[in-house]
């Protein structure tokens, strides 16, 4: 069973295929459905292999299917690891994934490139299961490269329009300064343990004490890796424009898989990162910074997707402040959950906009929750998820996020507490503005508003339910239950020595979860009472805005920060080169070969008279000479 | 079979290998210097015939039968070669009407 397990990867890879080189050929149903039945195949063989592992003890193992790269000291192997964390990967990745193809299957049905769409949708699933399965840090590079190959391709799936172009550009230009961080981070891996499998160097790694200079450089360049596919500041802004590509692929690669992926590679080397203090608490800054920053943002952005968006960056911020205080499991609980419900928001907006006609911003929306009752009661579901209400999903994650946090810091458990409640309020703003009040858009597009088609509420559903008791995977101990999702993934992760992985007191954990439950409460009613109460509307982007209404809804001008500091010195440079080094330099080199030649040329083609004695005598005259040469040299 | 290879012993080889030299450098030179077409392959016959007679004495010489195989050979190649060049000449003398070499001289453009 685990020796096959390469059949996982094969699936999706096969599914790429087919719908590739079928894509003249195939209607878009058919594509539709092979490509979900891959993922779905995947799925079942991913849960077969989770049953598996919970039944043996020893559960991590690794399966080298053949010896892959052989050269000097450097030997690797094409392997996968099947341990707790990356089955868990495995399994979020495509189940999830599987229901985001059901969706599209509605969703892009009127699209003309349907079938490459679902070609790359597999090949996506495909190389993130790549990057969650490998065995080594090389071959999980690879699928690294892959997902951000795919998320560029899908970002500017519609390429026609130019600013999707450059969203994709973003995207790609951006995931490659973190991709220099891992490759720096890789060679440094390689020339201090001579090796880059996950067993050698976490085994390795107990030889070195904490915060030595080497282990710091190596995780914090890691780290780099991780802020560009996670989105973090100051790396983020792609992920807001991402949101060009369908929502469905913002749903699968930009909320619940791609972007987590920074998260798993540090959850991985979690026996590196916990030798690196400093590392540690550079990514508490990062993740406090972000997730304070993006939600911040979000409150005053109009875009249903952006908000999404905003959204997204600022709970991968929380997930990094769980990584930063060492509570890896707590953060993966938390992609887990996050993956549910934020797919499900993201594909509740899709359900949206489709019925829209393409609108997507909220101002323009509004008392639609009648004529969508599904997509209205999931995406509530969802919001009540991320907002941390209990016994919805996010609440389990977030309430382990906090304790963790309170327990070593205040100040971030004050800040962390700060996010938690703005996420509230801007989701809550969303839904009330979504689907309360008044229709605002176009009359003649009311009519004409409707349920999606079953193949698209099927899955919102799914996901909703999945939203909703996410949560139970992880009761913690205060309610009486087992931490039975930490359990599972404790063999994977290497804690602090001192990390303490209960904490004692219940009394005050619980007290610490109703004060925060009450604050989001109130931030709740807040936001009813603002946008359904008095029915307040976000202001036109015509009207003159306050400077720090301004500032937060221009994102902090960090668009405005790089196009200062690194886009327009780079363009100036570039202008330089082009007019002097260029023109003056290179194109004389160029072109006096070019002369050289031609003068050559010239010359020698009066030699050729084409008189055939001529030619002959020449030869017969060279070869004597030869013969000559040859005898004379002996 | 004895009898011929002891009469071409009864010449000296420094006597062969003169007169091959003298046929080979004739034939050169023809090629090299006569305008009719005709003549030059005729030329190019003459050297490799020298060739032949050159390995029919060394054969012998050598008592090595080898050599006059390869003669045969030689021959057989040497009529396609002339049968093509023959050929050539016949369409050169209907297209140029002539079978001047000098005519041929399109290459240098």
């Amino acid at each position: 069973m685990f020796q096959n397990s390469w059949l996982i990867l094969l699936f999706p890879l096969l599914g790429f295929v087919i719908t590739g080189i079928f894509s003249k050929k195939l209607t878009g149903k058919t594509s539709g459905i092979i490509a979900s039945l891959m993922v779905l195949a995947s799925f079942i063989y991913s849960a077969t292999l989770f049953f598996q592992l919970k039944q043996i003890t020893n559960s991590a193992i690794s399966v080298d299917l053949f010896n892959w790269i052989n050269s000097g000291k450097l030997s690797i192997s094409f392997g996968f690891l099947i341990d707790p964390l990356s089955v868990t990967m495995m399994m979020i990745i495509t189940g999830v994934g599987f229901l985001i193809h059901l969706f599209s299957m509605g969703y892009m049905h009127h699209d003309e490139r349907v079938n490459t769409y679902f070609s790359q949708l597999n090949l996506f699933v495909f190389s993130m299961l790549l990057l969650v399965m490998s065995s080594n840090y090389l071959l999980m590079f690879v699928g690294w490269e892959g997902v951000g190959l795919c998320s560029y391709l899908l970002i500017g799936f519609w390429y026609k329009k130019n600013a999707f172009n450059n969203a994709a550009r973003k995207a790609f230009i951006m995931n490659r300064i973190g991709d220099l961080g891992f490759i720096i981070g890789l060679i440094a891996i390689f020339t201090t343990f001579h090796s880059l499998d996950f067993n050698t160097v976490f085994s390795q790694s107990s030889h070195f004490i904490s915060g030595e200079a080497i282990i710091t450089f190596i995780t914090l360049m890691l780290f780099v890796g991780a802020i560009g596919k996670s989105a973090k500041i100051p790396l983020f802004t792609w992920l807001p424009d991402a949101m060009a590509g369908p929502t469905p692929v913002s749903a699968l690669i930009h909320a619940a898989t791609m972007v987590t992926a920074g998260i798993y590679l540090v959850v991985r080397s979690s026996s590196l990162f916990v030798l690196a203090p400093i590392t540690m608490d550079v990514i508490l800054v990062v993740g406090v910074t972000t997730a304070l920053v993006a939600a911040i943002i979000a409150v005053l952005q109009n875009d249903i997707k952006k908000v999404l968006a905003y959204s997204t960056v600022s709970q991968l911020g929380i997930m990094f402040i769980a990584l930063g205080l060492g509570a890896f499991s707590s953060s993966l609980f938390h992609v887990t959950t996050h993956a549910f419900f934020k797919a499900l928001l993201f594909l509740g907006a899709g359900s949206i906009i489709h019925s829209l006609q393409g609108q997507q911003d909220i101002r323009l929306m509004g008392g639609i929750r009648k004529s969508m009752p599904i997509t209205f009661i999931t995406f509530f579901i969802a919001v009540l998820a991320i907002s941390g209400i209990p016994p919805f999903s996010g609440f389990f994650s977030k309430d382990e996020i906090l304790a963790a946090a309170f327990h070593s810091s205040p100040i971030v458990w004050g800040l962390t507490v700060i996010t938690s409640m703005l996420t509230s309020f801007y989701m809550f703003r969303l839904l009330f503005l979504v689907f309360y009040g008044s229709y605002r858009g176009d009359s003649k597009t009311f009519g004409k508003i409707h349920e999606s088609p079953k193949i698209m509420t099927i899955p919102l559903i799914i996901l909703a339910i999945l939203a909703f008791a996410g949560g139970f995977l992880n009761i913690p101990v205060m309610f009486g239950g087992t931490e039975n999702f930490a359990t599972f993934l404790k063999p994977s992760i290497t804690f602090f020595n001192d990390y303490n992985f209960e904490i004692p007191n219940h009394l005050n954990e619980i007290l610490l979860a109703l004060g925060v439950l009450l604050l989001i409460i109130v931030t709740i009613f807040v936001s009813w009472y603002i946008f359904v109460k008095k029915s307040v509307l976000p202001v036109s982007d015509s009207t003159n805005r306050g400077i720090i209404s301004k500032f937060i809804y221009r994102k902090f001008y960090f668009d405005e920060i790089y196009n200062f500091f690194i886009i327009k010195p780079y363009q100036w440079f570039a202008e330089k080169f082009t007019s002097f080094i260029e023109t003056n330099i290179i194109d004389s080199i160029i072109n006096g070969i070019g002369s050289i030649v031609v003068f050559v040329g010239n010359k020698a083609r009066l030699i050729q008279n084409g008189n055939i004695g001529f030619y002959m005598f020449v030869m017969i005259i060279a070869m004597i000479s030869m013969i000559a040469g040859i005898i004379w040299l002996k | 079979m004895e009898n011929i290879t002891s009469a071409i012993r009864i010449i000296p080889l420094e006597h062969y290998l003169f007169l091959c030299l003298a046929l080979f450098s004739i034939g050169v030179i023809g090629v090299l210097f006569r305008r009719n077409t005709i003549v030059i392959l005729m030329c190019i016959e003459m050297m490799l015939n020298s060739v032949n007679l050159l390995l029919a004495a060394f054969s012998s010489y050598r008592s090595d039968p080898s050599g006059q195989v390869f003669v045969f050979f030689i021959m057989v190649v040497a009529a396609a070669e002339v049968a093509v060049g023959l050929s050539i000449l016949v369409m050169m003398k209907r297209n140029v009407d002539s079978i001047d070499i000098n005519l041929l001289n399109k290459l240098k453009d």
